[in-house]
């Protein structure tokens, strides 16, 4: 059985409802983030798991018990939040031993666990300083402790990393991930930043407008986009209106030019218009060999961007853009030359309407 | 652009003096009691005057239970109006500048009219039950400069996101404005207070109307009898507000220092 399970959760403000039938299980020790752009319901969602909403309908059990009604203080759920919340009138340490003190633990056990969690958050000699002496990267680590302090059964993190800067939060993304790990704590995430949500999550659930459009492994979100909206959210894509040639032999038209897919497109007619989506980097300049798909056109553009460089080649109506590893060695293809680009029949994806 | 600085200069100097000259005035007449030199007579006589310690004496006392009344009753609302009635946000500010509006004799006779010795609670048949409706009074008249001032200090911190973490830390709601709330608030809290306290002591209509033995009264009555006394009076009643504004100054500051 799952050790956190949300069924039928609907959340409504007003006339306005942001949670429509909201079904979730997680595992104990899973890592699963909330991915979506604003206003789509992950925080809201996050919230009612924390108790600090209330469910219009549905519940909210975990580790068995039902949680659905419980006030916030009786959840022994940790929370971190995107703004830090620390208490600025406690120190460090005091804000660290916070829950502990609440919860009427003995003086000896406060200290000996506000060191432990100190030295776990790598910030051993700061618990005298004032949360206002602690740069943002600190002071968001010093949440983490604080929350974690009090043992909770499943870690809340409301978008945690978007104050930092972009450095920190990559360093800071992996020093959670890592303590999650250690600690085996069911922990669930909530950001926009599709990035983050691929590199450090065990699973992914992608909101869209109060529903979770797909939910998977960050490596079948990123490669099997349910639908569309997930397909253009997680990463960048390629989007074609294609016509189905030959269902059974998987062949398609984009943009006039026929191309071969080895996605199961059997439930198209002849000539029903696909979605289809290829990722940059799965395409390449040139030919390839017979197996790849081909498309011809023009260069229309070719854009720096550091460790690649993005090549936006015309076909006829529909434009395409491939990645290119960036090397010095490299000739880059010049704007108005003719160009053709393959990929792989695997890499073109068949993309579900919304 | 000189003439323009120059003008500047010349406003705050008008200013000044305008302020000033009828205080240094008061000052200095306050220092003629005995002819033909200066001396500190009059402040002497103030002092050794019975009658100037037990009504500063009450109307410190008034002072204080007013802040505390006032501060249990507007800290526990604005915390609440802040956290979860917002929109109620507008309505509680009109409401707490009516004592701006209305004047306090009015107020005073709506009270005498309520709580007089034949209403259902007649709170003017005992000394203790007037000097409770004085309180009362005067928290009402603290009360637009109480509440902004808590609510000053509760909108420079993130209530809410506070009072969740520590919700979630598993503290109730009295912990919260205990150990959170209040410490985080506390120099809006001390502005709050002084303000208040400056008001109490100087207050005349409520104490006179009641006929309570306040500081207020005491500096009309001795005005009406004597020269110098109640210039030296008005200089310590300036020198007791000046002295609160500035404590108001250093704890503003000190606030500022600790949380750049």
């Amino acid at each position: 059985m799952s050790f956190i399970e949300i069924s039928h959760l609907r959340k409504s403000f007003g006339p306005s409802t942001v949670v429509h039938d909201f079904n979730l299980s997680i595992d104990k020790g899973e890592f699963v983030s909330f991915l979506g752009p604003s206003g789509c319901g992950k925080t809201t969602i996050l919230r009612m798991i924390a108790g600090f909403e209330k469910a219009t309908s549905g519940s909210i059990r975990v580790g068995g018990s039902e949680m659905t009604n419980l006030p916030p203080a009786k959840r022994n759920v940790g929370m971190v939040f995107q703004a830090y919340a620390l208490f600025p009138n406690l120190t460090v340490a005091g804000n660290i031993g916070f829950g502990l003190k609440i919860a009427g633990k003995e003086r000896g056990e406060i200290d000996a666990r506000v060191a432990e969690m100190l030295e776990l958050i790598k910030l051993p000699d700061l618990g005298g300083r004032y949360p206002y002496q602690l740069s943002g990267g600190q002071q968001q680590r010093v949440a983490l402790a604080r929350a974690l302090a009090v043992k909770p059964q499943v870690l809340l993190l409301d978008e945690p990393l978007s104050a930092l800067d972009a450095k920190i939060r990559v360093s800071l993304r992996e020093e959670i991930r890592a303590l999650q790990r250690e600690l085996g704590i069911t922990t669930v995430f909530v950001t926009h930043d599709q990035e983050e949500a691929l590199s450090i999550s065990d699973r992914i659930v992608v909101m869209n407008q109060g529903h979770a459009d797909q939910v998977g492994t960050p490596s079948e979100i990123y490669n099997n986009p349910a639908t569309r909206f997930v397909a253009s959210f997680v990463g960048t894509l390629n989007l074609f209106e294609a016509r189905v040639v030959d269902p059974a032999a998987g062949r398609v038209s984009i943009d006039g030019q026929p191309v071969v897919t080895r996605r199961d497109i059997s439930a198209f007619g002849i000539a029903d218009e696909a979605m289809v989506a290829l990722r940059p980097e799965a395409l390449t300049l040139g030919g390839g060999d017979d197996d790849r798909n081909t498309l011809t056109g023009t260069v229309e553009e070719v854009a720096f961007l550091g460790a690649v460089i993005r090549v936006r080649v015309r076909l006829r109506e529909a434009r395409v853009s491939l990645d290119i590893f960036n090397d010095p060695a490299l000739e880059l293809p010049k704007i108005g030359m003719p160009a053709v680009v393959s990929f792989k029949k695997e890499d073109l994806l068949i993309i579900a309407p919304s | 652009m000189k003439t323009n600085r120059l003008s500047h200069w010349l406003a705050i100097l008008i200013g000044t003096l305008y302020f000033l000259v009828p205080l240094a005035a008061t000052f200095e007449f306050s220092l003629r009691k005995i002819r033909g030199v200066y001396s500190f007579e009059a402040y002497r006589v103030v002092l050794a005057d019975t009658q100037f310690k037990s009504s500063l004496g009450f109307s410190v006392v008034l002072a204080v239970v007013t802040i505390v009344f006032g501060m249990a009753i507007i800290v526990p609302m604005a915390y609440f109006v802040e956290l979860r009635l917002r929109k109620l946000r507008p309505f509680i500010e009109f409401v707490t500048l009516l004592p701006l509006v209305v004047p306090a004799i009015v107020i005073v006779f709506g009270y005498l009219r309520l709580y007089n010795s034949s209403s259902i609670l007649p709170l003017t048949n005992f000394t203790l039950g007037t000097n409770f409706l004085l309180a009362c009074g005067y928290v009402t008249l603290a009360l637009p400069y109480m509440y902004r001032s808590i609510e000053t200090g509760l909108r420079s911190i993130d209530v809410r996101t506070l009072t969740e973490a520590a919700e979630s830390l598993g503290a109730s709601s009295g912990t919260i404005i205990w150990r959170i709330i209040l410490p985080n608030i506390r120099s809006a809290m001390l502005s709050g207070a002084f303000l208040t306290f400056a008001i109490v002591i100087g207050e005349f209509t409520f104490a006179s109307l009641l006929n309570r033995p306040a500081f207020g009264p005491y500096l009309q009555l001795i005005g009406a009898n004597r020269a110098y006394e109640p210039a030296a009076l008005a200089v310590m009643a300036f020198a007791i507000t000046w002295a609160c504004m500035g404590i108001i100054q250093v704890v503003s500051r000190n606030s500022v220092a600790a949380r750049p």
